[in-house]
């Protein structure tokens, strides 16, 4: 099963690279990634997805949470948590697309957003593994296909938050 | 309030004067210029040039193994900075806090090819600690506090600031004030251990038959050595430390048993195989210590104190991990024990099986008195003499290779951050621009490079630097005419296949080359000549001596662990293994 990881980190330039560092020079693989500032504009969070084990996860945990720029670090599937991803897909049948939407793939929400040139831009919102095997099945369908990459978060009272700020007095 | 007024330049410098650096390494150049007119300008921070960026940085690194204060280099852009990288990688790997300054284009070229342009930041991103690129001059002396703090706190490490050109412009002035205090968001640095989990680490001790220390170059960067030292002590058992962590605990000590791993002592990897307890302070299971992970250390439990929770668990899992600072984590458990005494009589029976180890194998501290007809110096008998010439209180400093191994193995360290070597990263070239940076720290202290003739020829260029500035270093060249420990492993694994190991006809004659940067170079070539040689050497107290010694060809390092196996399978000599 993937593992999904959540950080905070300073939004400022280097910052992702030196996240991304940590898996490329290891070898890992990303599988989806989605950064945004959050309401503190100061901090960007992460949310981020990659089928490697749950040891190299831990390690990997131990390691972003090392670097200077990297504020908090969770596991999202430590504790109970929802993940959801939204999918822009272009097709020409629309009407084909929609009804094999509605007949498999309930849980998935979606919207018409444009049709211009008789091509229809659909918004989709979902749990990952549905959106995926949906895309699977229409394959022969999509023109094009952009993916935000899978958002988390923790239930109820587990929240990923800054700790107290660390002063340093000389 | 005018008189605060101070360009970015001059801002850095103060900055650097103002966290109490007095010396800095470095090489100037374009995109530096404007440091270096600030430099010129003041006298509170001393600039040594060196003769090449690598060495600036060793020789900042070697201050900082032998102080515990951090080093600082300032170099210029593109291949200043790219020259300065196998440095920043080798402090990287044995978490040494220095802090390289690298000139860069101006802001508005960044990104355009512009002359002497690299992207310093992206190339040295994966070997440091932190890095910074200055946005601002007004920001110019938070980024140095910051810096410092980082490359200093916790876990040490590299810091690389990089400056462009136009943060340095000579005419635009700003306030200077440099901060009193910091404030970063969630960077924890790690002090007392759990009590409780203290509490359990003793329970083990008591519990165990044949435990361990196994000390590693943490309990130096952590100043711990003393609170080691007294632990062990309290407890008895058996004590070892890593390449890294030499002089932690006195080399001179019945209880010490002598380096383990890769070319450890028999007894201590046979103890480290033998045991039920392994007790780690700041080592982290590298893979020249554990050999094959999965037959490491399978009868004994495991505890693991380390400042850095990333090394936890990374190659050995342990079955109690202490996170926090070793000096206060040793300090609680040496509380505890003599609260509660320890009877060390528990490791009687394990300490007569040592006994026997060490004598069937233990490493021979006596070669000085082996002769031999044709009279040829064997490199361990090198180091022996040195020992003795220098009664064991010289700074070493080392290359890479055999001398390396024969140096950590023969040298009995009484005291931390006297042994100087990249143990992480293996590079070769270190050893003499870290000896700049010891003498530099320490000019009153005998500081010997113990070399080889390979590695004396990467950073040999320092010798001018040496010429400049009056350091009286010792190198000791142990000349075998060959990569040695190329050598060995082709001799072992390779069939005897000397593949590009050999420059016999083409080395330098050292004596002169030395001579030729005004130094005093000594060849010898017998036994019965080098004791005399070696004093010869030390007494020259004004003179930088290379003293070029002709070793045997065809010694081997021993004991070698063998690959793929336990830290019980080892070679002991080219005919005797113990598998």
């Amino acid at each position: 099963m993937a593992s999904q990881i959540s950080l905070l980190m300073e939004n400022q330039p280097g910052a992702l690279s030196r996240v991304i560092g940590l898996f490329s020079q290891r070898g890992y693989n990303i599988d989806s990634l989605s950064v945004a500032p959050t309401q503190d504009p100061t901090l960007s969070r992460l949310t981020m997805t990659t089928s490697e084990s749950t040891e190299v996860i831990q390690q990997i945990l131990k390691q972003l949470y090392k670097l200077i720029d990297v504020v908090m670090v969770q596991d999202l599937k430590a504790s109970e948590s929802i993940s959801l991803e939204m999918a822009l897909i272009k097709v020409l049948n629309k009407s084909e697309v929609i009804s094999k939407i509605e007949k498999n793939y309930s849980s998935l929400e979606f919207n018409e957003l444009d049709n211009k040139d008789e091509k229809t831009i659909l918004r989709l919102i979902g749990d990952t593994d549905n959106l995926e095997s949906l895309l699977v099945e229409l394959e022969d369908d999509l023109i094009e296909v952009t993916r935000t990459g899978a958002l988390g978060m923790t239930l109820g009272n587990v929240s990923l938050e800054t700790e107290e700020e660390t002063k340093v007095i000389y | 309030m005018s008189t605060n007024l101070i360009n970015g330049g001059g801002a850095l410098i103060r900055a650097l004067a103002d966290e109490n650096i007095d010396l800095i390494f470095g090489y100037p150049g374009g995109a530096a210029l404007h440091i270096y007119d600030a430099i010129y300008q003041q006298n509170e921070v001393q600039h040594i040039l060196v003769r090449h960026e690598q060495a600036a940085v060793h020789a900042a690194d070697g201050y900082a193994r032998a102080t515990g204060k951090p080093g600082v280099a300032l170099v210029t852009s593109g291949p200043g900075a790219t020259n300065a990288i196998t440095g920043i990688a080798t402090a990287y790997m044995d978490s040494i806090p220095v802090v390289v300054i690298s000139g860069q284009v101006a802001s508005h070229l960044i990104g355009s090819d512009a002359f002497q342009e690299t992207d310093m930041m992206g190339i040295s991103r994966p070997i440091v600690k932190h890095s910074f690129l200055v946005q601002s001059a007004e920001e110019i002396p938070v980024v140095i506090k910051k810096a410092f703090h980082i490359a200093t706190s916790g876990r040490p490490g590299p810091v690389v600031i990089d400056v462009p050109k136009n943060m340095t412009d000579p005419n635009y002035k700003f306030d200077y004030k440099y901060p009193k205090d910091l404030v970063m968001r969630s960077f924890p640095i790690l002090g007392k251990g759990d009590d409780e989990k203290i509490a359990a680490a003793i329970e083990l001790f008591r519990s165990s038959k044949k435990p361990v220390i196994y000390s590693g170059g943490g309990t130096i960067q952590a100043d711990a050595s003393k609170e080691l030292t007294e632990f062990s002590k309290l407890i008895g058992c058996p004590v070892t430390n890593t390449l890294m962590g030499l002089g932690a605990f006195p080399g001179n000590d019945d209880q010490f048993i002598g380096m383990l791993g890769m070319h450890g002592t028999y007894e201590a990897n046979m103890v480290m195989s033998e045991a039920d307890l392994i007790f780690n302070v700041g080592a982290r299971f590298d893979d020249r210590i554990t050999n094959n992970p999965s037959k490491f250390g399978l009868a004994a439990k495991k505890i693991h104190i380390d400042s850095d929770p990333s090394s936890i668990d990374k190659i050995i899992g342990v079955d109690l991990a202490i996170e926090g600072d070793a000096k206060l984590v040793m300090q609680q458990l040496i509380e505890q024990v003599k609260a509660s005494g320890f009877d060390q009589a528990i490791y009687k029976d394990w300490w007569s099986k040592v006994e026997v180890w060490r004598k069937a194998h233990g490493l021979n501290h006596d070669m000085l008195n082996l002769k031999n007809e044709q009279n040829i110096i064997l490199p361990q008998q090198v180091i022996q003499s040195l020992y003795q010439t220098t009664k064991g209180d010289a700074y070493v400093t080392s290359d890479v290779g055999q001398h390396q191994m024969f140096a950590a193995q023969y040298y009995k360290f009484k005291d931390p951050r006297k042994w100087i070597n990249s143990g992480g990263l293996g590079t070769m070239g270190f050893g003499l621009p870290s000896a700049m940076g010891v003498k530099f720290a320490f000019p009153e202290a005998d500081v010997a490079c113990v070399t080889g003739e390979g590695s004396i020829q990467m950073c040999i260029q320092e010798l001018s630097t040496c010429g400049q500035y009056g350091l009286p270093i010792k190198i000791i060249n142990l000349n075998n005419r060959a990569l040695g420990m190329v050598k060995q492993w082709q001799d072992m694994q390779y069939g005897g296949r000397y593949s590009s190991i050999s420059y016999e006809d083409s080395l330098p004659d050292f004596v002169k080359l030395a001579e030729s940067f005004g130094h005093v170079g000594i060849k010898v070539d017998k036994l019965s000549e080098l004791n005399d040689a070696m004093k010869e050497s030390f007494a020259m107290k004004d003179k930088l001596v290379f003293l070029d010694v002709l070793v045997d060809p065809d010694e081997h390092v021993y004991p070698m662990l063998e690959a793929g196996g336990s830290m019980s399978e080892m070679r002991l000599s080219k005919d005797k293994k113990t598998f």
